[in-house]
């Protein structure tokens, strides 16, 4: 029967129509407006509407998602910071855009270079979010941000991000990517501990000679 | 029948005696062919060898040796590794080289391209304008001595950054208006595009009739247009309605992505190559990594191999699945099919999202492996995609679209292209199958892992606009098998081998890489020169390509078929025009 196909198709319209009603109905008011009614329209098992309603609600951001470097300094107990970038200049020489801009200091006294940046600049306007800085930087001291609401009315004050504005603790850091954080941390206590192990013994034979 | 080759053992210093000479330098292969011979040595390839498949032409400047090469990849459409050879030339102006478009009319396009870039004088092509530049440009971009606006070094990194990185932004060292080079005496204020005038002259005419006095139609669907997927234009004559000759006119997205492929690093270059097909992009580091793979000789673990082939299939997926939905919004199907298939693709970019960090600008994979496993729970996601809902989901789109009266009235008989006509025009992908030649470099050409695996070719046989519909569900369908064999034989282990350096060492030589990307085979030619930067980056773009045989659908069919005949394609602008 000539128009058989089209009716046929109209028919996953109308399922597809219904659909969105029945599943409103299913998942009650949960289903808009809540982390898990997110979560469930971007699961397999969703049904109907998918639409995320932003900026009521947005997408949940997982631990790998990357925008825009941050660099991270840890928390001493006497609540200095102590910026983990030692100016090695890996980022600067790995970055695809060349959007990183790094100043390294000299100690006045010693001639010898400051391990921490005099300046470290952003240009995030030219910065492509490919997050190969925060996979090949030796120290962990620059990582991709989640942040992604980055809109500014003018972007030649606002689009060069400077040392202040790209500082975040490494507590931040902690809390957008947990899984990461506990892996290098423990990474790092190992790390920590066979050089402290290597020094025991090192001092060990030199007590014996 | 007892079993025998098909073509006979390559010894091609037999056939053709001092035409050729192997290319002896050191990572380098094939044959350099003399250029008087080429034209002759070419049809005998394609007519005795069965090399009938013009995969990929470019051009090479070897500037401290003062000399151009222009390097032909070709492939028996039967299957099987491509062979090299190329022509060597003074690098001194005119370069010229004698113009295969008589033996592979694929040629067309690529030949305009090698001009346009690297300045290299066809002789005998039919049509040999400026393809990605505009006409009254000075210089071919490609050259090794031509310098972009906002230059800054011959690579990267560039030594202004680090250790005494003073900030500054390009705009404000060389301001709008300054950033351009024109040629002596051009004013562009005054100057008349005599490039529109040649496209026009070149497009065929109506024959005149003595009978029937008709009025010849010159029309421009785009560079704004919606059909066209991006800034895309055809300049087309027609009689009444029906198109008798169509140009297409590309590079309106032009951003030289060689030229910046060659002043980056190796690693540099895997975000960059997202930015070319920007709906797959993980096919398009598949291919550039195995390119420069084949240059380091390495191979990536087992583990890897097998989260890059999900990845690719995931990637053929949803690309078929947003070609299919716009292919309907060309056909008036207004945005209800392509939103369906949005929401599907859209599970895929989550998935995506998850492991590689973006949900389109992947950057995903790494010479010798990928950048991270799967994270926790992603994997089980694809495993529940691909036995649940994709297979659900195609039957349902199946139900929905195959057999609507409109759609095949639409699409059935529309652009035929005959499968001897496909292979003369080097297309590739779903369009080539369409038209019922089974080559998929996954079977023929096998890499990474694809031999492993249990599918089938999709291929149809009608070369129709219905026909490239077809294929593209038969290999969602092929594609989510493959997904169910790899998420049950994935193995545990490391994705990748040793500590990543971000400056890698390339062995000095050339090497090209291919996969079949979801619209095609995707090709990297990389020449390396044991520094840390390409000598030389080329990239064999489907969606490029595949226009060549555009005007071949479109002559004789309705100027409304042509928005789909272009739809049914499936070009992503980015790739096109690069």
């Amino acid at each position: 029967m000539y128009g058989k196909g089209i009716v046929k198709g109209l028919l996953v319209t109308l399922k597809r129509f219904f659909e969105t009603y029945t599943d409103d109905i299913k998942h009650g008011k949960a289903r808009y407006y809540t982390e898990e009614g997110v979560a469930y329209r971007s699961s397999p098992e969703t049904r109907g509407l998918f639409t995320v309603q932003y900026p009521e609600e947005k997408l949940i951001t997982p631990e790998e998602f990357r925008f825009i470097p941050f660099l991270v300094y840890d928390e001493k107990d006497d609540g200095e910071q102590a910026i983990r970038c030692t100016s090695c200049g890996i980022c600067a020489k790995v970055c695809p855009p060349q959007c990183i801009w790094i100043e390294r200091t000299s100690d006045p006294k010693t001639k010898r270079p400051v391990p921490e940046p005099k300046n470290f600049y952003i240009d995030v306007d030219i910065c492509m979010n490919c997050g190969l800085c925060a996979e090949y930087c030796p120290f962990d001291a620059i990582k991709m941000d989640h942040d992604y609401e980055l809109a500014v009315y003018d972007r030649h004050v606002n689009n060069i991000y400077d040392k202040e504005k790209l500082l975040k603790p490494a507590s931040y850091y902690a809390d957008i990517r947990p899984l990461n954080y506990t892996q290098e941390e423990k990474a790092r206590a190992e790390a920590a501990a066979a050089k402290a192990a290597k020094a025991a013994a090192r001092a060990a034979r030199q007590k014996k000679q | 029948m007892t079993e025998q080759t098909l073509t006979p053992t390559l010894n091609l210093e037999e056939r053709f005696g001092d035409w050729v000479t192997p290319d002896t330098r050191k990572g380098y292969e094939g044959y350099l062919v003399a250029p008087e011979h080429l034209i002759d040595c070419a049809a005998a390839l394609r007519d005795e060898f069965g090399y009938d498949y013009l995969a990929s032409l470019t051009a090479v400047d070897y500037l401290p040796d003062g000399k151009m090469e222009v390097v032909y990849h070709v492939s028996q459409s039967t299957g099987g590794a491509p062979l090299v050879f190329k022509v060597q030339v003074p690098r001194e102006d005119p370069v010229t080289v004698p113009s295969l478009v008589s033996v592979y009319p694929g040629a067309e396009f690529q030949e305009r391209e090698a001009w346009d870039l690297m300045g290299i004088r066809f002789e005998g092509h039919p049509d040999l304008r400026r393809i990605l530049m505009w006409e009254g440009f000075e210089g071919h971009p490609l050259r090794k001595d031509w310098k972009e606006a906002y230059y800054e070094e011959d690579t990267k990194p560039f030594k202004s950054r680090w250790p005494a990185g003073q900030v500054h932004r390009v705009e404000d060292t060389l301001p709008f208006g300054k950033n351009v080079k024109y040629p002596q005496g051009f004013d562009p204020e005054k100057w008349t595009p005599v490039e529109e005038e040649a496209l026009y002259a070149s497009l065929k005419r109506v024959p005149a009739d003595e009978d029937l006095p008709t009025e010849q139609l010159i029309v421009n669907l785009g560079p704004q247009h919606p059909s066209t997927h991006g800034v895309f234009r055809m300049a087309v004559t027609l009689d009444g309605e029906t198109i008798v000759d169509l140009k297409p006119v590309m590079g309106y997205l032009h951003r030289n992505h060689e030229k910046i492929g060659e002043r980056n690093t190796y690693l540099m270059n895997i975000p960059f190559t997202d930015r070319l097909d920007y709906l797959s992009s993980l096919s398009n580091n598949f291919g550039y990594v195995l390119a420069v793979e084949k240059l380091m000789g390495i191979k990536p673990p087992e583990r890897a191999e097998y989260i890059r082939v999900i990845m690719a299939e995931l990637t053929r997926i949803q690309n078929h699945l947003f070609a299919i939905g716009m292919f309907l919004n060309d056909l008036g199907a207004f945005f209800t099919p392509s939103l369906y298939a949005i929401e599907e693709r859209e599970l895929i970019l989550d998935t995506f999202e998850a492991v590689t960090g973006s949900r389109m600008m992947c950057n995903y994979m790494r010479f010798g492996g990928v950048a991270r496993d799967f994270p926790p729970g992603q994997l089980e996601r694809v495993r529940d995609l691909a036995f649940n809902r994709l297979p659900a989901i195609v039957d349902e789109f199946d139900a929905y679209l195959t057999n609507n009266e409109i759609v095949r009235a639409r699409c059935e008989g529309v652009g035929v292209l005959t499968p001897e006509q496909a292979i003369a025009y080097s297309t590739c992908g779903p369009v080539l199958r369409a038209s019922g030649v089974p080559y998929d470099l996954r079977r023929a050409d096998p890499y990474s892992i694809y031999d492993r695996f249990d599918f089938d070719v999709a291929v149809r046989y009608h070369g129709d606009v219905y026909d490239r519909y077809l294929v593209r569900m038969d290999e969602i369908r092929q594609s989510i098998r493959i997904l169910q064999q790899a998420v049950e034989q994935i193995p545990e282990g490391p994705v990748i081998e040793g500590k990543q350096q971000y400056q890698v060492r390339v062995p000095a030589g050339e090497a090209y890489g291919r996969v079949e990307g979801p619209k095609g085979e995707l090709g990297f030619y990389v020449v390396s020169n044991g520094k840390p930067n390409p000598w030389r980056y080329h990239v064999r773009a489907p969606s490029f390509i595949n226009l060549t045989a555009l005007a071949e659908m479109c002559k004789g069919n309705k100027i409304a078929d042509a928005v789909i005949i272009l739809g049914s394609i499936d070009i992503v602008l980015g790739e096109t025009d690069r």
